[in-house]
């Protein structure tokens, strides 16, 4: 055990700087940007917290990690008992302690983050999961005797892994089910290597496999089996978690010209076909060296800093509204303005220009303002007469958000939707309007995040344990 | 894993393979796909279903070699694997009773065009199947074709084999002849399709075509696949791959299949000269159509 300092010297003590890549060598590379921190800068940080009694940061945590309990832990110098703390709620720390905006959930109501800087808790959380794999330090958790109820789960993104992972550690068979012939979802085919290491994905689903889990990838529900066949099949209980898949499009002139992407296609090119290993894997990408991005999202920056290690010369985030209302992680759109990204804010393409074979050369823009507050309460952008210019462009990247996938939807009848085409579900139990259905993550929410897709999962599998062992006989 | 009963070549630079795929099988239709991966580093590249056993859970693929994942798919030897075979994919085949139904199936398109016929003939209706390839050497499928189909015209482009023509010359003189055609369906390279389509569209007669934009999943996820329809933009993996012919924008289709052009010749002149590969002469002979 670390000797802790007494509370009103933890103040003084700065918080850990992450160590990092440098700017000029990781636009040039996939290689995760943040190294993490050492055992000794974790340890440093730890003694930070105050251990406050009314624990604000655990209120902001979306699925209520015990927060000064696992931080404790560390001050013990058992970083996998603080890890397995974290997993008692929340399955993937080594994802999320990467992925979550810990600067608009935890950290921002830490009582640190006042007067001076919060405890760095997705740094911490990030340190103990990775401490914990690579020291071979994760147990198989017990399972509980087998309860003949068998369980599919549609979609392997964060939602469908922690619903496998709860269920199967009560006993349930369970079955997930996932389109693509990778499971992990965004994390594996939106999410760039060099912000989460695809083998980081991999570790958890080869451990959820481990206790059981039976993955069965390439396989589209709705297409193969629909819902009800499932349960023809013998399942009793069904979740989907099928996320908000469906690219939307700008809808304007010349959008199908060649180098024009939906956000997902560059992505899943580069991170699940690895585009940017071409010595190794097939799939082609296309290199522009001029790439506007449209948007100021995760994805948008993602597309942006995965352009400029494709080689980009220049790569412009183009977005309609200024940076303030930006909903991308501060912390992206930081590195992605180290890595040399060029902002054009208050921006909007009206349409995209083309050569004769087809390729996108030029894209027409024009400047916007802030007018009145829209439905969302932010301001909403109003374009100026007569400040239209032309961009030269041989890369564009719509990124302008995903709609819900229908293919799940359109073939299961009683699944309630609403206008959006997502699915309804209860916001307690996850269940739908057809029993024994349950849904959760993006495609309840529309696009979210991997803390929410998680902490959906883990509701539902609670209900449907619930509902497993009390309605359903065997 | 898909396991890989057979897998041989019925023309120079075409390929017949079935694949073991039970599940797949039960569910699939007529007009729908797969996308395939020959190994763990390989692109997913769709296919049209080109035969069903449903008793044997089968599947036939046929395909032509057109760059590397396709020269890769003629290395698989019956009783190897896949990576993996994602399917069916795609809205089925639109089937109903319409009297007589013309199928007209070009190159590659020969293939896909069978299992429909099938179908259409299932359904009631008297079909009449036009296939044609470059040359005799090309053809394939003639006898499965003759099996199904009330009436089959066969030609190839340079005569030396059947009608001296194209399919859209057979398809023109039936017309003309006042044959009572009540649905066309029409799956071949883009050109060709264009054509039956600007040909059918002054007798009237709705025609379907087969579309193959290039696609990443296969599910509605990337958009990769859209294609424009009457002015509006579809996703062909979700939306299709059947659409209205007469509304379908084939120049777009055209250019957005060259887009990875050098890409892909470099891939195929690296894998070419991959020593210690077993291809084919065909294959290894391979050129492109303007290098001949
Ligand atoms: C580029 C990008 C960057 C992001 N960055 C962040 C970030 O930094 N932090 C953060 O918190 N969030 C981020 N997000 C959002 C976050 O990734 C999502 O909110 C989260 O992944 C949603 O999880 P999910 O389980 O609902 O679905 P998904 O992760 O979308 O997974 C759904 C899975 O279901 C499969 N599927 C769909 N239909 C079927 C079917 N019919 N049959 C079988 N399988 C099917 C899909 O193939 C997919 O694998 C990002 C999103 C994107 C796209
Ligand atoms: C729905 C659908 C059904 C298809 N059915 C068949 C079939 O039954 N038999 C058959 O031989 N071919 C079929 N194709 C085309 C086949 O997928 C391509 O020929 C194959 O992907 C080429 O890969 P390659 O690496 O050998 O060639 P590449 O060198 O990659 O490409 C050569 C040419 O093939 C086309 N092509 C490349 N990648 C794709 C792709 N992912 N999707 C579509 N076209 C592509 C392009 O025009 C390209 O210029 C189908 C395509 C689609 C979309
Ligand atoms: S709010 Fe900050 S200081 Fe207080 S317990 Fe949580 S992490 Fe520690
Ligand atoms: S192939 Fe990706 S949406 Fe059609």
């Amino acid at each position: 055990m670390v000797e802790k300092i007494p509370k009103k010297d933890r103040m003084k003590v700065p918080r850990q700087v992450m160590p990092e890549q440098k700017p000029e060598d990781r636009r040039k590379n996939f290689q995760e940007v943040p190294y993490g921190l050492t055992e000794e800068q974790a340890l440093i940080e730890a003694s930070r917290c105050l251990e406050c009694k009314n624990i604000p940061c655990v209120a902001g945590c979306p699925v209520e990690v015990d927060i000064p309990g696992f931080i404790d832990l560390i001050l013990h110098r058992d970083y996998a008992a603080a890890a397995r703390k974290i997993k008692e709620t929340n399955s993937l720390p080594a994802v999320c302690g990467r992925v979550c905006p810990q600067e608009e959930q935890c950290e921002v109501v830490c009582v640190l983050a006042k007067k001076h800087q919060p405890v760095a808790i997705g740094y911490l959380e990030r340190f103990v999961a990775d401490y914990e794999r690579e020291h071979k330090l994760t147990r198989l958790p017990e399972i509980a005797p087998p309860t003949g109820r068998r369980v599919a789960v549609v979609g392997s993104g964060p939602a469908g892994l922690t619903v496998a992972g709860d269920l199967i550690k009560l006993g349930h068979e369970v079955t997930v089910f996932e389109a693509l012939h990778k499971p992990g979802g965004v994390l594996v085919y939106g999410i760039p290597e060099f912000r989460l290491p695809k083998k980081i994905v991999q570790a958890e689903c080869d451990f959820l496999a481990e206790m059981g889990v039976k993955f069965k990838n390439s396989t589209v529900i709705g297409k193969m089996d629909t819902v009800d066949e499932l349960f023809e099949q013998g399942y009793d209980a069904i979740f989907i978690g099928t996320g908000a898949g469906l690219p939307n499009f700008m809808g304007i002139p010349g959008e199908n010209l060649i180098g024009i992407y939906s956000a997902n296609e560059y992505l899943t090119r580069s991170n699940l076909m690895r585009a940017f290993d071409p010595d190794d894997y097939d799939t082609p990408i296309i290199h522009g060296r001029n790439v506007a991005v449209l948007g100021g999202g995760n994805t948008a920056m993602d597309s942006v800093r995965t352009a400029l290690r494709l080689g980009a010369e220049n790569a412009y985030i183009v977005y309609r509204r200024s940076e303030k209302e930006m909903p991308a992680r501060i912390e992206e759109i930081h590195h992605a303005q180290q890595e040399g990204v060029q902002f054009h804010m208050l921006t909007a393409p009206i349409k995209f220009n083309g050569d004769d074979q087809g390729r996108v050369v030029s894209m027409e823009c024009i400047k916007m303002e802030l007018g009145e507050p829209d439905a969302s309460g932010r301001r909403r952008p109003v374009p100026i007469e007569g400040s239209n210019y032309t961009m030269v462009v041989d890369l564009v990247v719509v990124a302008i958000g995903n709609s819900s996938n229908p293919l799940v939807q359109k073939t299961t009848p009683g699944l309630e939707t609403n206008r959006w085409g997502n699915i309804v579900a209860d916001p307690e139990t996850m269940q739908t309007s057809r029993k024994g259905v349950y849904a959760g993550g993006d495609i309840v929410t529309g696009g979210a995040t991997v803390i929410l897709a998680a902490g959906a999962g883990k509701k539902a599998a609670r209900a449907m344990h619930k509902f497993l062992m009390e309605e359903v006989k065997k | 894993m898909p396991k890989v009963l057979d897998n041989f070549q019925i023309s120079p630079l075409v390929w017949k393979m079935r694949v073991e795929t039970p599940a797949l099988v039960a569910k699939a239709k007529a007009g729908q796909f797969v996308i395939l991966r020959v190994n763990e580093h390989g692109e997913r590249v769709p296919m049209s279903i080109a035969g069903l056993d449903k008793k044997k859970g089968l599947l036939t693929i046929i395909y032509q070699v057109v760059g590397k994942t396709s020269a890769l798919m003629t290395t698989v030897p019956g009783g190897g694997e896949l990576s993996d075979c994602v399917g069916p994919l795609g809205v089925p085949s639109h089937v109903e009773k319409w009297g007589t139904a013309c199928l007209v199936g070009g190159g590659i398109g020969i293939a896909p065009i069978y299992p429909i016929a099938q179908a259409y003939k299932e359904a009631g209706n008297k079909v009449i199947t036009i296939i044609g390839a470059r040359s005799k050497d090309l053809l394939f499928y003639e006898e499965e074709h003759r099996a199904v189909a009330d009436e089959l015209h066969v030609c190839t482009d340079d005569g030396s084999y059947g009608h001296h023509g194209f399919v859209s010359d057979v398809l023109k003189k039936l017309l003309d002849a006042g044959s009572k055609i009540g649905m066309i369906m029409a799956i071949g390279p883009v050109p060709m399709m264009k054509v039956v389509t600007n040909l059918t569209r002054s007798y009237q007669v709705p025609t379907w075509v087969s579309l193959n934009p290039l696609m990443i999943d296969g599910t509605g996820m990337c958009g990769g696949c859209r294609v424009s329809i009457g002015g509006e933009t579809r996703f062909a993996c979700v939306d299709g791959p059947d659409f209205d012919g007469h509304k379908v924008d084939f120049d777009l289709l055209s250019k957005r299949l060259g887009a990875y052009r050098d890409h892909e010749r470099k891939a195929m002149k690296h894998f070419l000269a991959e020593p210690g590969c077993k291809l084919a002469d065909a294959v290894r002979d391979f050129k492109y159509p303007d290098e001949k």
